[in-house]
């Protein structure tokens, strides 16, 4: 019995001194980017003229979307816009862009200046609708398919790599 | 033995009796919600863009007749278990809310049988 | 050049916590008192460490910027005094505090332990040394305060508004009094069990060492609760984030330990209590500043994080833990302990009990998220709905054994006069039912926590009356007893009667709510000398007393660094104080504005220092019969 309690504490306190230490080389900040395979939710976003609605049916249509929450006053999306723009060409991908929380004139300028990549654009001006995708920042992407899976999800900038990954995925067919 | 018995009853009744309040306080919500961009405060305590979408958010769902627990549940669903202060009641976390009250009993028992002993 | 003569300090200090080990090794097999040259090293070992620390000081003080700590943590126009008090307000500064403190109190410790076996002190003396050590090579080989860079910049990077604060600059030595302190008893432990010192008077080499650290590690806990009040905007003062934890934890381990040295020095029992006790104390605390200074948490305090400051401290930390652990093992032998239920050991074994699982509810809680992203790969969060589902049921039983330990005997207690207890359970019951019936009703919980608090309250002063007629009293137990019960009480009505109002609101614009109705009646914007200002004016009217204030929160924009900050506006009174905190909307001339009144803080405070007091009078009571 005694022996027992005995290995019992000394494994408790290596398996806690070995969490520990794993744990050293672990990143402790969070993102939601592994919360995929999940449905994407109903929603109802006004199109950035106000002239419609759209909902999931207007994903189903494609083989794959790409959700873009962007607004002209973040400067990452300005970064990550010619990413944008070079996907925009993918006949395989439509394009869906969300302008959070920003004012008409500046959208309207912001995509003047560097190009409309977006096949439909809609607008969220107080974020609420942002908050059904769990976007928690700007600009964060999330890649659905046919099915509305959410099957990717990009928080902050696309970078190459990204790109790389959503051809891949998108010319895999 | 049974004083310990007692304690346990207690506590395990206590549980139950947190008061199921009608009328939701958001502020209740907002502190039990944390901030996914700041450095552990809550969505109350935070002055972020972030806290204020998710506290209009908060409102809506309220005003829609959601529980807490729903709401809690909604947010979870969004944005992972992270968000929420108050661990889920899951196998995972299993350990975690059980094994305080374990230790409580089983050291009650164990001082009491030391006790006992010498009666 | 300062970092040269740090430098050479700390290389002087390795030698002489080396010479300090060899020679107390070699005076254990000598017969005789300790070695005259012992003391003298312990002595210029804790002058040569505190001199190393003043030349840190100085460095910040003249703004030497070729030190890298003072590069990063300090800046030329920083007042005089929060350039002294950033020296430690660092993660390398703060571990020379540390070093310090483990210095200063082996020297003392060996001086004012001299009735006590040589083997003993002597072994606490390499013991401690040891410990030193450690520090000493983690200052010298990873966190050195005296690391030069180059090329010397012009100027620093620490103006961080928010570090500047008279309770943030003491908050981290009373800290360290209090949990690095706690480095002598452990080593005093394990001194103990090696050399088998377990006779009661091994109680007395201690007592006053735990005591000390208690009351400073209170204080500490204290400030940071006060800092946290008036300078972070929430209006909370704990938010059970893990640094947080990380200071209660070895509270906790205190709490119980000096209890077990009442029952050890009074009856010669609970010998392996106080030992596990004094291990576990200093082993949290080592714990604490592990997961607080290697970045596996996150947190509104972390310091900078570095995984190779977590990576030594963790093999510090085994080491220490393994090291007791074996010994443990080795000389572990149990204790009859021939008690009656009901006695005086048998409560104070109780609220061991009770610390233990305070102590494992705040531990796994802090450390579980952990585990499960190590794990699983899921984070999860515990915060305040843990802990409080937890504790506070638990608090409530804890009370009224609080109030019925002391009041019983030695060995054989029968409680005489229950019917005291009733009545003064009834009397609890019915300041409750008062409170309810003047004020408003709370829940079920509340209800219980505020009459176990009363009956804490009224028995301790109760027990005041009647000793104080015997003329023999225990100022020390009563007041510190009384005051956990105020203060129990003080965080419940407070809890229960705070009243928070979280809204968005334009210049000009009234809001009603409950009994206030609150109107931005201006903004103000002012230009300080190295911040700018947006200073609200809030009116605040009491409906009900038709009784007005104003507030003024302010936001403040600072150039050096860019930091945006906000500036509760706090009226603070003896029954209640307004926060209120206001902050602009980005792209929007709304501001949200949030509101709290908080009924009873200024008594919070005073009962947690009412406590320190009760500990500091049994702490000069023993000093005085020494």
């Amino acid at each position: 019995m005694q022996k027992i309690i005995k290995i019992t504490i000394l494994f408790i306190f290596l398996f806690v001194i070995g969490i520990f230490y794993v744990s050293l080389t672990r990143d402790t900040n969070y993102n939601t980017s592994n919360l995929i395979n999940k449905d994407v939710p109903e929603f109802q976003i006004t199109s950035f003229d106000e002239s419609n609605f759209f909902t999931r049916d207007d994903i189903k249509k494609n083989n794959y979307t790409l959700i873009n929450f962007w607004a002209s006053w973040c400067a990452p999306c300005k970064i990550e816009h010619p990413i944008l723009m070079k996907l925009s060409q993918k006949k395989n991908l439509m394009i869906l862009g969300i302008n959070f929380k920003d004012k008409e004139l500046q959208a309207k300028t912001f995509l003047s200046e560097l190009g409309n990549p977006y096949d439909l654009l809609a607008k969220d001006k107080n974020g609420k609708q942002s908050v059904k995708f769990g976007i928690y920042g700007i600009p964060e992407s999330i890649l659905v398919n046919k099915e509305l899976i959410i099957i990717q999800k990009f928080v902050g900038p696309l970078s190459v790599n990204d790109y790389n990954n959503i051809i891949k995925i998108i010319e895999s067919l | 033995m049974k004083l310990n018995l007692l304690i346990f009853i207690f506590i395990f009744f206590s549980k139950f009796s947190f008061a199921k309040e009608n009328i939701i306080d958001p502020n209740l919500i907002h502190k039990n919600l944390r901030c996914l961009v700041c450095q552990g405060q809550s969505i109350s305590d935070s002055n972020s863009d972030f806290a204020q979408t998710i506290k209009l958010v908060v409102k809506d769902l309220i005003d829609e007749g959601k529980t807490e627990e729903e709401i809690y549940s909604f947010m979870s669903d969004k944005y992972g278990d992270w968000i929420v202060f108050k661990p889920q009641f899951n196998i995972q976390n299993s350990l975690l809310w059980v094994l305080p009250y374990i230790f409580l009993i089983f050291g009650g028992f164990f001082i009491f049988s030391f006790l006992k002993k010498r009666q | 050049m300062l970092s040269n003569l740090g430098n050479i300090l700390l290389f002087l200090n390795v030698i002489l916590s080396l010479s300090i080990i060899y020679t107390a090794n070699r005076n254990l097999k000598i017969s005789g008192g300790v070695d005259k040259n012992i003391f003298q090293l312990s002595l210029i070992q804790s002058t040569s460490i505190i001199i190393c620390f003043f030349v840190l000081i100085a460095a910040f003080i003249v703004s030497d910027f070729s030190l890298i700590t003072v590069y990063q943590n300090s800046h030329s126009l920083k007042p005089l005094f929060y350039k002294i008090a950033g020296t430690w307000g660092n993660h390398e500064g703060s571990l020379l505090l540390w070093a310090i403190i483990l210095s200063i109190f082996s020297f003392l410790f060996l001086v004012y332990n001299k009735n006590h076996p040589k083997k003993f002190r002597l072994l606490t003396l390499i013991i401690q040394n040891i410990l030193i050590l450690g520090f000493l090579f983690f200052i010298l080989f990873n966190s050195n305060p005296f690391s030069k860079i180059s090329p010397i910049p012009s100027e620093g990077l620490g103006l961080n508004p928010i570090l500047q604060d008279p309770a943030l600059a003491i908050h981290p030595p009373l800290l360290y009094v209090g949990f690095v302190g706690a480095s002598i008893y452990f080593s005093a432990a394990i001194a103990s069990l090696i050399s088998n010192y377990s006779e009661k008077s091994f109680s007395l080499s201690i007592k006053n060492w735990v005591l000390i650290s208690w009351c400073f590690q209170t204080l500490g806990i204290l400030v940071g609760s006060i800092w946290a009040y008036y300078e972070l905007g929430w209006g909370g003062f704990w938010f059970w984030d893990p640094v947080e934890n990380a200071s209660l934890l070895p509270w906790f381990a205190m709490t119980a330990l000096f209890h077990s040295l009442i029952v050890f020095e009074k009856r010669n029992l609970f010998y392996f209590w106080v030992i596990i006790l004094c291990l576990i104390t200093f082993i949290l605390s080592v714990t604490g500043t592990f997961l607080v200074r290697s970045g596996i948490l996150n947190s509104v305090h972390t310091f900078a994080s570095d995984p190779t400051r977590g990576i030594y401290i963790l093999i510090f930390l085994s080491l220490m833990i393994f090291g007791s652990i074996f010994l443990l093992f080795q000389k572990y032998k149990k204790e009859n302990y021939d008690l009656n239920r009901n006695s005086k050991e048998t409560f104070i074994l109780i609220n061991n009990w009770f610390m233990m699982f305070y102590l494992i509810t705040v531990l796994l809680g802090t450390i579980y998220p952990i585990f499960t992203d190590a794990l699983t790969d899921n984070k999860i969060s515990v915060g305040p709905p843990f802990y409080n589902a937890i504790i506070f049921p638990v608090v409530i039983v804890f009370l009224l054994f609080m109030a019925l330990g002391p009041k019983a005997k030695w060995i054989k207690n029968k409680f005489e006069n229950i019917r005291t207890y009733i009545l003064i359970l009834t009397g609890a019951i019915v300041l409750n039912l008062a409170i309810i019936f003047f004020f408003k009703s709370y829940s079920l919980l509340s209800n219980f926590i505020i009459i176990s608090a009363l009956f804490l309250i009224i028995s301790s002063l109760m027990d005041t009356a009647k000793a104080l007629k015997k003329n023999k009293f225990d100022f020390a137990r009563i007041i510190s007893h009384t005051s956990f019960g105020f203060l129990v009480l003080f965080i419940g009505l407070n809890d229960i009667f705070s009243l928070e109002k979280d809204y968005n609101i334009k210049l000009g614009e009234t809001k009603k709510f409950d009994n206030y109705s609150i109107q931005l009646q201006n903004l103000d914007l002012k230009n300080y000398k190295n911040y700018q200002a947006v200073i609200g004016k809030l009116e605040i009217k009491n409906i009900n007393s038709n009784q007005t204030n104003i507030l003024n929160p302010e936001i403040r924009i600072y150039n050096k660094p860019k930091t945006l900050t906000y500036e509760a506006a706090i009226k603070t009174s003896l029954i209640k104080d307004y926060y209120l905190t206001m902050s602009n909307i980005d792209r929007s001339d709304y501001y949200n504005i949030k509101f709290q009144k908080k009924p009873l803080m200024v008594w919070i405070w005073i009962s947690v220092i009412m406590i320190v007091v009760g500990g500091s009078i049994r702490l000069f009571g023993n000093a005085k019969n020494n």
